[in-house]
């Protein structure tokens, strides 16, 4: 097991390496001329001598790429350790900006994910053990028509019923958790459901499918013809070995989930990690726009990490390998 | 078909003479999801191809705006966003476009995209997929380790990253950007994130075709690799491309409205979903029709196509479990 997660990580590694290759031809080689491209509107000839110089873009791409990258693990002047890079239209290290957002986007997408992870699996397996009842037609139903439905359609309709029809919710207001849980989350209810409606519809299906498959199984008709009850078969056989399949799709998952999240953000006004990507976009704010990228890359890399050491741990029959 | 049922002797013959297409497409007809999603998704299709006439009968061109039916704040007169004979889906509030032929262009703008983006998507992912698969060895290894590369990277964002650094490329920082070049820039994005899907799918199907007699035969007759790839392997490929082809337009769909609504995608003035139900956020609480129209129409659009992809999948392929 050792053995397998060290290469995990070793090929988690090499994979953040790519994107930052990839990353950084994007924002300094693609553009005809990043300096003019990353100074703010009002920037006169002094000041765009400065960034160049400060960037060294007429330096070579490589050197300007190991001086970008050597910034994000030992720091640069006025920017400590993890440097992503200085914004010249927020006027503070890329690093900041980020800093104070992240919290943001980690309430809205924790919560919303165990919340699907469990409406979705547990809706799926329900469906697949009462297989053709209405219970499980409903339940079709509602992750045929989730799966179909748009994040910030879903999103506008609960504003529209509960803040401003019925009025039971205030208009959502980021509130950090430590200051006042409660505010923290209300404010946060609408975004959790809006994402955990959508997705758990995908993974309601998937549980299903996979539970139905895992039950007509040759194993669980042994425990089955052992005379062990119905749900000690569920829950130690069937559970078990239709689990698995679904860590892999929520590990995969989570790159979409963090383009959820930014689309979330926007429907409800949040500023969190989407909000200002967009935000550095529109205002061609390249060293924000890279960071976030940087950032949500290796958000992904080591959650996939994360859920390959989950893995084994759930199926034993992985570690053979 | 005759409405008797067969007996049962003669069912399995029947059955074993019928082509593996014609078999397909009699369980397609049988199953009622796929008539109804089919005839929805086909209609919307047509919607989208006949936009200018469907103006040309409607009588208002997509830019008209009729100011006068807006009161002081911008707001249309009457119930459900103004709707009446003339505007069948009301008006936008501000601008007093008539939000049914903005739908109409909405569904050309999104449906051209998305086709064009699964047309691209399935070509690359077929070379790919089929030259991976049939060739083996280093081309093999490279390509599956760039699939893996683009599998990590989170769409999305890194789609909303790379449009502007494109932009600049071909465009100066404060130069205005042609709303055509949005839309190369967008088919452009989804192809090169969206092939790998298909090129694993038929990367595993070649490897299991490749061992078979017939591509054996054709190697030892001498065939090139052109032929034994598209005239050998690639005619057995057509019912997993066609699933995943169609599959594929509902999730462009939403991805067009999804970078469109984020500012990233359409711009004024093509009519786009995903823009209008951004603007129509702006407005839930004094003309909540703005968000209903735009939003239901994307979600018939999106589920009819769904559900005809997944009619189909169970068609051809009578084994996979819904």
């Amino acid at each position: 097991m050792g053995f397998f997660l060290l290469r995990r990580v070793l090929l988690g590694a090499l994979t953040l390496f790519a994107v930052s290759i990839v990353t950084f031809a994007m924002f300094f080689a693609l553009p005809r001329d990043p300096a003019t491209a990353m100074c703010p509107k009002n920037c006169d000839a002094q000041r765009l001598e400065r960034v160049r110089a400060e960037l060294g873009l007429n330096d070579p791409k490589p050197k300007q790429y190991l001086r970008y990258m050597s910034g994000v693990f030992v720091g640069r002047e006025n920017c400590p350790a993890p440097c992503l890079g200085y914004s010249y239209v927020n006027n503070e290290p890329v690093s900041q900006t980020i800093g104070r957002v992240v919290p943001v986007t980690l309430s809205i997408v924790i919560p919303a994910s165990v919340l699907w992870l469990a409406l979705g699996i547990g809706l799926g397996m329900l469906s697949a053990l009462r297989r053709g009842t209405v219970f499980d037609r409903l339940a079709i139903g509602f992750s045929l028509s989730g799966a179909s439905m748009q994040l910030y359609f879903v999103g506008g309709v609960l504003l529209l019923v509960f803040v401003y029809t019925f009025k039971v919710l205030p208009y959502p207001h980021y509130t950090p958790l430590l200051d006042d849980p409660l505010a923290w989350c209300t404010a946060l209810v609408l975004p959790w459901c809006t994402l955990a409606f959508l997705f758990s519809a995908v993974y309601a299906r998937l549980s299903r499918a996979q539970m139905l498959e895992t039950m007509s199984e040759d194993f669980v008709r042994t425990a089955m013809a052992k005379g062990l009850r119905q749900r000690t078969v569920v829950r130690r056989h069937v559970l078990r070995a239709a689990i698995t399949p679904l860590v892999t799709a929520a590990g995969l998952d989570v790159g979409t989930a963090l383009g959820g999240t930014v689309i979330t953000e926007t429907t409800f006004g949040f500023r969190g990690l989407g909000r200002t990507a967009i935000d550095a976009v529109r205002d061609g704010d390249l060293p924000t726009i890279m960071g976030t990228v940087l950032l949500a890359s290796a958000f992904i890399v080591v959650a996939n990490i994360v859920v390959d050491a989950l893995y084994t741990t759930i199926d034993p029959r992985i570690r053979l390998r | 078909m005759s409405s008797t049922p067969l007996d049962a002797a003669e069912a399995p013959a029947a059955m074993s003479t019928r082509s593996p297409g014609r078999a397909a497409w009699l369980r397609l007809r049988r199953d009622r999801t796929a008539l109804a999603s089919g005839i929805v998704s086909a209609f919307l299709v047509v919607v989208a191809l006949a936009a200018p006439l469907i103006g040309v009968a409607y009588g208002i061109h997509p830019q008209d705006t009729f100011q006068e039916d807006l009161d002081r704040f911008g707001l249309p007169y009457g119930v459900a966003g103004g709707v009446t004979g003339t505007h069948w889906f009301g008006l936008e509030p501000g601008q007093g476009r008539d939000l049914f032929i903005q739908m109409v262009y909405g569904m050309r703008t999104s449906l051209g995209i998305a086709f064009a983006a699964a047309l691209m998507t399935t070509m690359v992912g077929v070379l790919l997929g089929i030259v991976a698969g049939y060739l083996g060895g280093w081309v093999d290894a490279v390509i599956n380790w760039v699939t893996d590369v683009t599998l990590a990277l989170p769409f999305l964002i890194f789609t909303l990253a790379v449009i502007r650094p494109i932009e600049l490329h071909f465009y100066g920082p404060r130069e205005a950007v042609p709303g055509s070049f949005r839309v190369i820039v967008l088919i452009t994005v989804f192809t090169a994130f969206g092939w790998t899907t298909t090129a694993r799918l038929v990367r595993g199907q070649v490897l299991s075709l490749r061992e078979r007699e017939f591509v054996e035969a054709a190697r030892a007759s001498g065939a090139r690799l052109g032929r034994v790839l598209f005239r050998e392997l690639l005619p057995n490929l057509g019912a997993p491309i066609l699933v995943a082809f169609s599959l594929s337009i509902p999730a462009y769909i939403t991805g067009e409205a999804a970078l469109s609504f984020l500012g990233i995608g359409m711009l004024e003035p093509t009519p786009d979903f995903g823009r209008t139900i951004f603007r129509s956020l702006n407005y839930l609480q004094t003309d909540p029709a703005y968000v209903l129209f735009p939003g239901v129409t994307i979600f018939v659009l999106v589920l009819a196509f769904n559900l005809f992809g997944d009619a189909l999948r169970d068609a051809l392929d009578p084994k996979s479990l819904r």
